[in-house]
């Protein structure tokens, strides 16, 4: 027996004689307790500070605003509203589009970048991430504002043509619509599909790429029976990484998408601000969050049939 | 040569990913205050203007307060939620760190607007307060992904032999467990401060009068005229995130190392 095991029997010894010393010592031998306690103040702050307030903005979507005072009678008006609205329909309609074209462009563009990156960088692999990473953390406003200013009406792209003599006015198709909006997301949300299928690719065990070949695959082959259908958890965490959030965008779709670019977030925003009309834009919100939650557990159970259809 | 064109490939998506972003420092040294090519010639004015610009000023300390803040509060949080989720197994454990690393995919305006209305309704004014708060919220979820991966590799009979040798938990944990992860928390210090930083949804919903950099990068959009001026202030911020990011990666590698882990894919 060793000096540390004996001490701790003579300490739970002592435990049963002193009742104040044994719950301390109980609690702290307690694995579970501990790692409770230890969670604890993380967990309370996102519970106060993130579950709570949502569950505030829920309960506010189901009451009225009277001018100053609000409404506390249940009601669901607001979402009579936000689901019969033209306005309304027209702004999540294209929310839902722009992310949903946005995360297909982005995970076409990103898988290969990704594969690159775990199946021919052999030295150097966290300097290549390093680089890939470095725009993930930069503001988001500094990256759509670069856009502004080469796509705008005064920006770099028309003022250099006029300036060559190119052409006369400005091009008022690059800013201020959908497209201008689809490229600005495409390209800020770039790296965000590049980790996850990345980490879903290294895990993969090259040994079974071996082996496919061994048994008469060709390369396009190998890639579409092992490797893809081996990626297919990173493929799914990345289109939800890009999808989810740019739905809720606010900053990309008010900088350069113009009046036909609008959406649903930018509405939210009104109805909170200058509108004032929180249990509405509550209800758009909540809205909002469950179809983008329907639609994401809609795709995670289409690309898992996908999935299992492949092995 | 099957490696080639994915090569040419790769190199073109970074190009893709950093091209536009470099506008930004090449326009603020034009001498033109119009954003196009050719450029007129090199300029400081632009930057030197800034300094002597106090609402400017006052938005850069104000963004130093809440990134400091921030980068404090919610690497504590880090430190307790990563080490509770790589050490021990206790009931609800994936449920509390499902709810803890929700900002990640939560659409930011959701929190931004709910915290809004709480705030509101609880009778707090907006503040530089309130806008760290939910700093913290979005900036914790990092913290943990850091310092994860510098907890997840560590070598848990160190701590063990600390205990077998008469220390108690807490004195363990600062004298053991805390050296070790050190680079870690030094790398979850400034990706932190550098989320809060460059975070704009949250600030401009919650931040009332005292706008934070980028909420008053915003407010200086809508003047044509104050364009160059906004370049600069942007290429400014853009390299103090790169030097703070550069900074935590070293940092992050070496805490990897510590723990004897692989340093490439940490951060995901």
């Amino acid at each position: 027996m060793t000096a540390a095991s004996e001490a701790q029997a003579r300490s739970d010894g002592g435990a049963e004689a002193a009742p104040a010393v044994g719950w301390r010592a109980r609690f702290w031998r307690n694995e579970e307790l501990r790692g409770l306690a230890l969670i604890s103040p993380t967990f309370l702050y996102a519970l106060l500070l993130l579950l709570a307030p949502v569950l505030v903005i829920v309960a506010f979507s189901f009451w009225t605003q009277n001018y100053l005072e609000i409404d506390h009678t249940p009601t669901l008006a607001n979402y009579r509203e936000a689901w019969s609205d033209p306005l309304y329909r027209v702004l999540m309609f294209r929310s839902l589009a722009v992310s949903a074209l946005v995360t297909l462009i982005t995970l076409i563009l990103a898988y290969p970048m990704a594969y690159f990156l775990s199946f021919h960088i052999t030295r150097h692999k966290a300097l290549w991430l390093f680089l890939i990473t470095i725009p993930f953390w930069t503001s988001y406003l500094l990256r759509v504002f670069a856009w502004k200013i080469i796509l705008g009406y005064n920006g770099a792209v028309n003022a250099t043509l006029m300036e060559l003599g190119v052409i006369e006015a400005p091009m008022e198709f690059l800013l201020y619509n959908v497209n201008s909006v689809l490229i600005t997301l495409a390209h800020a949300w770039a790296p965000f599909a590049i980790l996850p299928i990345f980490v879903s690719l290294e895990k993969i065990d090259r040994s079974l790429l071996e082996a496919a070949t061994d048994l008469g695959d060709g390369p396009v082959m190998r890639f579409l029976r092992v490797t893809l259908p081996l990626s297919l958890p990173g493929i799914i965490a990345a289109a939800l990484i890009v999808f989810i959030p740019t739905v809720g965008d606010y900053v990309t779709p008010r900088l350069v998408g113009g009046k036909d670019g609008l959406m649903i977030s930018n509405m939210i925003q009104v109805q909170f601000g200058k509108a004032n009309n929180w249990p509405l834009g509550a209800a758009l919100a909540v809205s909002t969050m469950v179809i983008v939650t329907a639609a994401s557990l809609c795709f995670v159970g289409v690309m898992r049939q996908l999935g299992s259809r492949f092995r | 040569m099957k490696l080639r064109p994915l090569t040419v490939y790769a190199v073109a998506y970074l190009a893709f990913l950093y091209v536009p972003v470099l506008f930004l420092p090449v326009f603020s040294f034009n001498d033109s205050s119009i954003v196009a090519f050719p450029l007129k010639g090199i300029t400081t004015q632009w930057y030197s203007e800034l300094w002597h610009n106090d609402t400017m000023l006052g938005a850069l300390w104000n963004s130093i307060k809440v990134g400091g803040a921030t980068a404090v509060i919610s690497t504590i949080l880090g430190i307790c939620a990563a080490r509770a989720l790589t050490r021990y197994d206790f009931r609800g454990q994936r449920s509390m760190a499902a709810l803890i690393m929700l900002p990640l995919v939560l659409p930011e305006i959701i929190v931004a607007v709910s915290l809004l209305v709480v705030l509101l309704q609880l009778g707090f004014s907006l503040s530089l307060v309130s806008v760290t708060l939910g700093h913290i919220l979005m900036a914790v979820p990092f913290s943990i992904a850091v310092l994860t991966s510098s907890f997840e590799g560590f070598d848990r009979s160190l701590e063990e032999a600390s205990l077998d040798l008469g220390e108690g938990p807490v004195a363990t944990f600062f004298r053991v467990t805390l050296p070790i992860v050190a680079p870690g928390i030094l790398s979850s210090l400034l990706i932190t401060f550098t989320i809060s930083l460059d975070e704009f949804i949250v600030a401009f919903f919650l931040s009332g009068t005292e706008p934070t950099l980028p909420v008053y990068i915003w407010s200086q959009l809508r003047f044509t005229a104050r364009l160059p001026h906004v370049l600069a202030l942007g290429s400014m911020l853009l390299l103090m995130s790169i030097i703070l990011l550069s900074v935590a990666e070293v940092m992050r590698q070496r805490a990897a190392r510590r723990a004897g882990t692989s340093p490439s894919g940490g951060l995901v």
